[in-house]
Formats: structure tokens, C-alpha cells, sequence
């Protein structure tokens, strides 16, 4: 009799803990180590907001697939003139913003011109630099005329700068976004999380799970506290590599490391001496074992580069070769600089550990050539500050997360102040060239002299490590853009 | 009271005894680290990284392959002689302003000084810390000049107490009555008479000097790398205290362990200079 009592109780208490189970299995807790100062994608460049919003809430007429593909987004198809100079965007039928009203050519055109209008704050203007004028022809259809031809201009269209607003909402965009996906804002409790819940209006496939939090954890020791624990259901872009052998070892985590577009450079001061001399940059680049610093300071995940570009792009060529770890040879080009007992300089590192560690491991491998290095570890706004906007730094080490930014070298007010006359006509012809074998060609040129002129040491490709829960299945392994895309995400059973 | 029966108390006293001596291992530790060390602290050497304690390495290695107790060893460098220029200059303003404060009592000299010590002690010390290498940038030198500021009303007031008492006392009326100035009175009578009180509480504030350079460089505000400082050491552990806990175990026993035996000390001298106490005991 006890026997059958106790077994039914446990029968019992099985079934309540399985259906706990299931309860708890419609909705997303995403761990994030930054929160977003606000909620409008459209107005700022900060990474959080777009992988809080991009996708889940906002879409734009194209968007990125999971392998950095462009796909049809609000859009559903498209049809480009003879010349290159005009887009003519066929809208889906249905669309709705979350405040119900619909979703229409005249949003786009709104859209599109608030984001290039002479006062706009986007921080991407160059994106729609290159558009002469938005015209909607119907209620459905939306002509873009471009003053000159751009072979990325779907691409562009596809960035979280360029989603889809509606002029009714657009007031309260930063702490109550209305957008078209697959999620709508539900609620902001400062300085803790952000909830989603799903659209049940949705235009095209709906979300799998019912609602989606994402809990801001800026501090690693936490974030691995809030992982064992199970609070969080998937870390995106876990902060702390050390950790990640604990979570390897333990079958509830799975660890998905993929590509970013974030190449991690040992940025020089091209317009300080001596960093204004080729031979030192080549020396620098030699003196450093990326390996080394791979290992060291991001415990094996990264990919070397050897030039700015991302490693998963199908054009990017392989120039490590040009800057192979050689210490000897670093000493030689720093005789031949007038240089033989080397120098000393700055090395200011932003807060990230692969720069604070990465500096470290820097520090030796130059002091090992003769190059000293003055540490100061400083804070994002100090970074911007002195280095990016003051040019008051001899060496500094930085992720550019941005997708296809090679463009930066043609832009000689950029922080590392390269010069190079060649090289901006190359970047000016390729943003004119639609034609995708000139175009790779073009592109493959352009890494091989920023590399050749050794602007900066390029270390290795941030990888991209998520730890999520086993069951999780949908999460992007790549990072083709910063998003957080939940809208095919689901729990296995 | 002979020496001799001062140096019978002090070996008497288990305080003091085990305060300098784990003070002075420290400090030796420091000391030594300028002629030798184990291993060369600012040679990495990743592939041997968070290795636990062994005959090779006695406290073990960090996240970059680094021997832990190399580290400790210059690190006690950084924190001794930080704390030590700190105290240092927090007793060469807070004196001279305490004994002025005191030598012209209820003037407005003595205000300007008392409530300029009110105003810097009225902030958290930690806070003026930060504030400081926070406009000036993070260095030890920095750390050396925010920790000193925060001592200067320390020793200013303790100088200030003793002294009134001391200007009431007869054989400074005396002295005035011979006719030696204000500034010869406090050098000459008041200041030998309170540097007792002087000892003991700089050793207090060594201690408290320790503690504070660790905690600015456990926020990147103290000694930058590649100079090991024992703060630092802990934050870099911090993360990693799941997969390598030797690394914030050691570099805690050692912050731990110096702030104890200093505070010990200062315990220890007092109850030696305490003339009430002393009085007690004998």
C-alpha cells in the first residue's frame, strides 16, 4: 500500500516537473553583457540595440541571413535598371507595424529619407549617402534612384540602420520601438532586461516561442554564475574564454564558436614617429606571434588574419605569410629604420580582455625586439577620447566589428591616420562597381596593400562564442552582422 | 625608563612580535625581489599557464604562465613603496598643519586648516582616490598621491589633539616664558612628544595605505602592467576562480597576511608607548 502510494506520488510529482518543463520551455532568457542606451536603431551605433532589435523587431527591405547572405526582407522581390541607378522594391502585401497600422511605400520613403536627410543622426549615413531620391509609385512599390551605380546597395539596405519606421511611432521609437517582425517590445526595466513577446500578426512564419528576454550581465563572473544556474538559456558572445572549458565539460551547454566581423588589429599611429615609417610597422608585425596571442589571451578561439578582412568572406586572401612571426627579422627592419636599439611607446588598451590581455602578451613579444611599451588600460569613453578622436596614442588594440570596413583605410582622419592616395581612388572605384568579378578582384587588391604597407599589425578574427543551453536549436553560430535573431528559434524536445 | 626594559617588553609583547615578523617577511620579500626573483615576472610563458603549486613553482603560475610567487615578491615592492611615499606624504603636510593648528589655536589659521582636513576627510578616501587617477590617468604615481592626500588629515588632527594638550603644559610655558618662538616650541617640545603617537599611527595607515593600493589596482587605477601589484593580480584571477583558484588565493593571503601583521604592530606599539598602559602591565 505505501509502496503504491509513494508511487503514484512520484509518478505524480514527475508529471508536475515535466510540465514545469514544458511551461518553461516557450520563452528565451539571452544573456548580454551590454544593454542599449536606447531602442532606436536608426539613431545610434551602438551593437546592443541592434541585437536586442534587428530581426526580432525591426525589418528592413533586406536582411541578413545567418551565413551573411542578403535575403528579401519587406521587400519580397526587386528589379534593378540597366544602369545600376534604380531599385524598384516590391513590398509585401499584409505588413503590419505592431500598433496595427500597415506597413506601406510612403513607411519606406519616410524611412529612407529621414535616415539621409541633411539633420539626420544615423550612425551609418553612408549607407544612404549614395541616394538621389525615394519615390513610392503604389501603395506596394517603392523606386530608390541612386546618383551613382553601388554594388552594395542591397547589402546596405540589409544593415540594422536601415530598418523600416513608421512616421507615427517614430517619437517614442527609443523607449517604445513598433516595428513589423516577428516580436513586439513588451517591456524595459533599466539596468536589468529588456522583454519581447511574439507577434501574433506576424506577415511570414511565426516565432516558435512565445516571448524573449534578454538580461543585461555586464559582469563575466556573473554571466558564469547566471549560466550554471540556468538563468539565462544562451550567453551571446560570452565574455570570458577562460570559462568556457567548464562549460565544455558539462552536457547541459553546448558551445557554438563561430565567425564575427570583427578584426582584431594592433592599430599604429601612422602620422607619429616612428610609426610613420614602413620599415617600423613591418617590424612590429614580425615581432608579433598571433598565436601566441590567440591562445594566451582568448584561450584558443580566434582565426590569424593578415590583412582587414574577414577569414568567412569568400574573397578574402589568406596574408599572414606577409607578417609571419619573425623576431630577427623584426630587429634587422628596425636597424634599417636607424632603430637598432629600438624605441619606446604608447600602448593604450579599450576595456575588452582581448585587449587588455592581448596588450599584455603585445608588450612582451615587442620588449623581446627592444620596442618598449607604456601600458594605460582605460575605458571606453577615455578610448574614444584620446585615441580615436585625439590621435594621442602610439599603438592601441581594437576589434572593428563592422561588416566590410575596409573602406576605413581610405579615409585618412581615421584614428590610425593611413594616407595612401592609390588606395582611396581603389575604395572609390569599388563603391561604383557593380560587377561581382571586378568587384572581388577589386577587394582582393585592397587587402593586399593595406597588408603590404603593414598600416597595422592585424591580429586574428574575433570568434564568435555563445554558450547555450542543448536543447536551444536556431541560435546563429556566425555573426554576420549584430543581431540576436530568435525568430527561428526553438527548444528541442 | 631604561632601554633596556622598553626592548623586555617589546619581546614581551606577542603582538607586536608576530606583527613585525610577518610584516618583515613581506617586506624582506620585497627587498630580495630587487636582486632575484624565481622567474623573470615579465616573461610569459603561455604554454605552462595555470599550473598549481609545485617544486617548479611553489605558488604556482597565472593565465600567461607567470610564477605566482615572483609576482608576489615584486608585487609587495609595488605595495610597500606605495604605501610607504603615501604615508610618507601624508605625515610631512599632516604634521607641520596639525602642529601649526595647534600652535595658533581658535585663529583663523587654525580654521583654515581644521575645516580644509574636515572637507577631505568628509569624502570617502576611496572616492578621492579614484577621482584623482581618474583626471590624471591610472599609474603608482597617482595611486602614490591620491592615497597620500587622503592620510594628510589623518595625521593632521591626531597632532592637532595631542598638541593642545601638550601647549597647556608647563614646561612649554616655560620655554615661552624663555622666549623661543611658536614654530621652535612645536619642533623642539611638542613634536618629539607625540611622535609616539606618530608610530603607531603610521603603521596603521602603512597598512591602511596596502589595502587601498591593492583595491585601486583591483580597479586598473593602480600600477599598470606589466608591473605586478597584488590588487591587479586578483582582479585578473577573478574570472578564472573556477578553473585556477590558486591564482586569487595567493595574492589574497599575501594582501591579507601584510595588512594584519602591520595592524598587529601598530597594536603592539601602542600598548609599548601608552604610558597608562605600560604603567598597567608593569
Amino acid at each position: 500500500m505505501m509502496k503504491a502510494i509513494s508511487r503514484s506520488m512520484f509518478a505524480a510529482s514527475m508529471m508536475l516537473t515535466a510540465g514545469a518543463a514544458f511551461a518553461a520551455n516557450t520563452d528565451v532568457t539571452v544573456g548580454l553583457q551590454l544593454e542599449p542606451p536606447h531602442l532606436d536603431p536608426t539613431s545610434a551605433a551602438a551593437g546592443a540595440i541592434d541585437q536586442v532589435l534587428y530581426s526580432n523587431v525591426f525589418e528592413g527591405l533586406t536582411r541578413f541571413g545567418p551565413d551573411g547572405s542578403v535575403n528579401p526582407g519587406l521587400a519580397e522581390s526587386w528589379t534593378i535598371s540597366d544602369d545600376g541607378l534604380s531599385y524598384t522594391f516590391k513590398l509585401r502585401a499584409g505588413v503590419k507595424f505592431h500598433d496595427g497600422s500597415d506597413f506601406e511605400a510612403t513607411d519606406v520613403v519616410f524611412s529612407l529619407d529621414r535616415a539621409r536627410a541633411e539633420d539626420s543622426v544615423n550612425a551609418q549615413k553612408a549607407l544612404f549617402a549614395g541616394i538621389a531620391s525615394v519615390e513610392a509609385l503604389d501603395a506596394g512599390t517603392v523606386k530608390v534612384t541612386l546618383s551613382d551605380a553601388n554594388g552594395s546597395f542591397l547589402f546596405n539596405m540589409a544593415w540594422g540602420d536601415a530598418v523600416m519606421v513608421a512616421p507615427e511611432s517614430i517619437d517614442d521609437i527609443k523607449s517604445n520601438p513598433v516595428g513589423t517582425g516577428a516580436f513586439r517590445f513588451d517591456s524595459w526595466s533599466r539596468g536589468d532586461k529588456i522583454e519581447l513577446a511574439r507577434n501574433e500578426d506576424y506577415w511570414g512564419t511565426p516565432a516558435r516561442i512565445e516571448a524573449a528576454t534578454f538580461k543585461f550581465i555586464s559582469d563575466p563572473t556573473a554571466a558564469f554564475a547566471a549560466m550554471m544556474a540556468e538563468d539565462v538559456d544562451v550567453f551571446y558572445s560570452y565574455p570570458a574564454p577562460e570559462n568556457l572549458m567548464a562549460f565544455e565539460a558539462d552536457a547541459r551547454f553546448t558551445i557554438l564558436s563561430g565567425s564575427t566581423e570583427g578584426e582584431t588589429i594592433l592599430a599604429m599611429n601612422n602620422k607619429q614617429a616612428p610609426f610613420d615609417n614602413a620599415k617600423v610597422r613591418a617590424a612590429v608585425s614580425y615581432a608579433i606571434d598571433r598565436n601566441a596571442i590567440i591562445d594566451g589571451a582568448m584561450f584558443g578561439f580566434g582565426t590569424p588574419i593578415g590583412t582587414h578582412f574577414a577569414p568567412h568572406n569568400p574573397d578574402y586572401v589568406d596574408l599572414t605569410g606577409n607578417s609571419a612571426y619573425d623576431p630577427e627579422k623584426a630587429r634587422a627592419l628596425l636597424a634599417e629604420a636607424g632603430l637598432a636599439d629600438g624605441f619606446k611607446t604608447t600602448l593604450k588598451l579599450p576595456p575588452p580582455s582581448y585587449a587588455r590581455r592581448g596588450g599584455e602578451i603585445i608588450a612582451a613579444q615587442l620588449r623581446a625586439v627592444g620596442i618598449e611599451t607604456e601600458i594605460s588600460n582605460l575605458e571606453w569613453a577615455q578610448w574614444l577620447e584620446q585615441v580615436f578622436r585625439g590621435y594621442d596614442y602610439g599603438l592601441t588594440i581594437v576589434s572593428h566589428t563592422e561588416p566590410m570596413d575596409i573602406g576605413i583605410y581610405a579615409r585618412p582622419e581615421y584614428y590610425f591616420q593611413y594616407d595612401n592616395a592609390d588606395f582611396q581612388t581603389l575604395i572609390a572605384d569599388l563603391a561604383v562597381e557593380a560587377d561581382p568579378g571586378k568587384r572581388s578582384g577589386m577587394l582582393k587588391q585592397a587587402q593586399t596593400v593595406i597588408s603590404e604597407d603593414y598600416v597595422n599589425a592585424y591580429l586574428f578574427q574575433l570568434a564568435m562564442v555563445s554558450v547555450v543551453k542543448t536543447d536551444l536549436k536556431g541560435i546563429w553560430e556566425n555573426a554576420p552582422t549584430q543581431a540576436i535573431d530568435l525568430t527561428s528559434v526553438y527548444w528541442a524536445d | 625608563m631604561a632601554e633596556k626594559s622598553i626592548l623586555r617588553l617589546a619581546l614581551s609583547s606577542r603582538n607586536l612580535i608576530i606583527g613585525l615578523a610577518l610584516s618583515l617577511v613581506f617586506v624582506i620579500a620585497g627587498l630580495l625581489s630587487f636582486l632575484w626573483t624565481p622567474y623573470d615576472v615579465t616573461m610569459l610563458d603561455i604554454p605552462s599557464r595555470f599550473q598549481t603549486p609545485s617544486a617548479a613553482h611553489w605558488l604556482g603560475t597565472d593565465h600567461f604562465g607567470r610564477d605566482i610567487l615572483s609576482m608576489i615578491m615584486v608585487g609587495a615592492r609595488t605595495s610597500i613603496a606605495v604605501a610607504l611615499v603615501a604615508v610618507g606624504i601624508g605625515m610631512g603636510l599632516g604634521v607641520p598643519l596639525g602642529l601649526a593648528a595647534a600652535a595658533r589655536k581658535d585663529s583663523l589659521l587654525d580654521d583654515l586648516i581644521m575645516r580644509g582636513n574636515d572637507l577631505v576627510f568628509a569624502f570617502p578616501s576611496l572616492l578621492i582616490a579614484i577621482l584623482i587617477t581618474a583626471v590624471f590617468g591610472p599609474s603608482a604615481l597617482n595611486a602614490i598621491i591620491a592615497i597620500g592626500v587622503f592620510n594628510i588629515p589623518v595625521f593632521a588632527r591626531l597632532v592637532r589633539g595631542a598638541a593642545l594638550s601638550l601647549w597647556t603644559l608647563d614646561y612649554v610655558l616655560s620655554a615661552r616664558v624663555a622666549g623661543k618662538g611658536a614654530a621652535r616650541i612645536s619642533f623642539e617640545h611638542i613634536l618629539p612628544n607625540v611622535a609616539n603617537l606618530l608610530i603607531v599611527q603610521g603603521t596603521i595607515q602603512f597598512s591602511l595605505g596596502i589595502l587601498a593600493e591593492a583595491s585601486l589596482s583591483y580597479v586598473g587605477l593602480g600600477a599598470q602592467p606589466p608591473i605586478p601589484s597584488w590588487g591587479r593580480m586578483l582582479a585578473d584571477s577573478q574570472t578564472m576562480i573556477s578553473l585556477a583558484p590558486h591564482m586569487a588565493l595567493f595574492p589574497g593571503l599575501a594582501i591579507v597576511l601584510t595588512v594584519l601583521g602591520l595592524n598587529l604592530a601598530g597594536d603592539g606599539l601602542r600598548d609599548l608607548f601608552d604610558p597608562k598602559l605600560r604603567k598597567a602591565r608593569t
